[in-house]
């Protein structure tokens, strides 16, 4: 598997991401500098990850949305190449129109940063086939604009679709009040575009990848990734 | 040729930063106030002198970048 991070000022988990990409693919990611026009040749994957690129002005993603960079991820998008959006990656995604719905403050009003329980909520994408039955998972949040916004048409769309990816839950696996971190409607963690291959999501699972750092579950996702492109080959 | 763009987020959309607002209002001893909805004001220079395509230009850049047009209005104005 080929990938690449795309850093923007402001990015800080990119390093993070290239760890658990090169780790699940046996060969390190590239690092895209986001005034680059053009991304490398022959990527199977592209990750956009968590941060706060340009400070967040004007709104989180809006302005890494329009950098240079984004146009070729578009197109790479438009092609059937796979595309991953963790956190401000999920934000930016939004903003360059490759999800639909927005991201707003979180309903607290604060920074939310720890573990939450998902569940994944489908097995037909290149991001979570490798879940099995392992449906409850342990990962970090850290964000302070995470709140899925959606109407209830886009909600009953993505439902119908089978498109939304994870769920904040409970130990039980319920989508509860109390187990929603930020106020997203219907408790949506992730998303999933038209075509299965663009996954944004506000938690990290790049950050629960590696048993030294204090857990794994987030490290499956990386692996249905390898497992997609080498089926693909 | 000096603008305004007034973004604002839509009915419907909640606004926990308003509300937010509205209970220190309430804190601060202000009574009456119902609701509090806020949203941003961008100041914009612009090089060129007609009106009409000055309107239509900063329609284009609240549309493309200004405003986030699933969640939020925009209205454009010219000032002076």
């Amino acid at each position: 598997m080929k990938s690449a991070v795309i850093v923007f000022p402001g990015s800080n988990c990119d390093r993070d991401m290239a760890v658990a990409l090169g780790a699940a693919a046996g060969r390190p990611a590239q690092m895209v500098w986001h005034k680059d026009a053009a991304l490398p040749p022959g990527l199977d994957v592209v990750a956009l990850p968590g941060g706060f690129s340009f400070g967040d002005y004007l709104r989180c993603g809006a302005i890494a949305a329009r950098s240079p960079i984004m146009r070729a991820v578009v197109d790479f998008a438009h092609r059937g190449g796979i595309v991953l959006g963790v956190c401000n990656g999920f934000q930016i995604l939004i903003e360059a129109g490759l999800l639909p719905g927005a991201l707003m403050r979180n309903q607290t009003l604060k920074f939310v940063c720890r573990d939450v329980m998902l569940s994944v909520e489908t097995l037909d994408s290149p991001f979570t086939s490798a879940y099995g039955n392992q449906r409850l998972i342990r990962v970090p949040v850290a964000h302070h604009d995470g709140a899925y916004v959606a109407d209830a048409a886009l909600v009953a769309r993505l439902e119908a679709e089978d498109r939304i990816a994870f769920r904040y839950a409970d130990a039980a696996g319920r989508a509860t009040l109390e187990a929603n971190p930020n106020g997203a409607v219907g408790n949506i963690a992730g998303v999933l575009s038209e075509n299965r291959r663009v996954l944004g999501m506000m938690p990290h699972p790049e950050r629960l990848a590696d048993p030294r750092l204090g857990g794994t579950d987030g490290a499956p996702l990386f692996r249905s990734l390898v497992e997609a492109v080498s089926v693909a080959a | 040729m000096k603008a305004r763009v007034f973004v604002t987020l839509k009915t419907g959309v909640l606004d926990p930063q308003g509300e937010a607002i509205r209970h220190a209002l309430g804190t601060l001893g202000f009574e009456g106030v119902e609701s509090v909805r806020q949203g941003k004001v961008i100041e914009i220079e612009l090089s060129g002198t007609d009106r009409a395509a000055a309107e239509a230009e900063l329609a284009r850049m609240a549309e493309k970048l200004l405003a986030n047009t699933v969640i939020e209005n925009y209205r454009v104005e010219l000032v002076g």
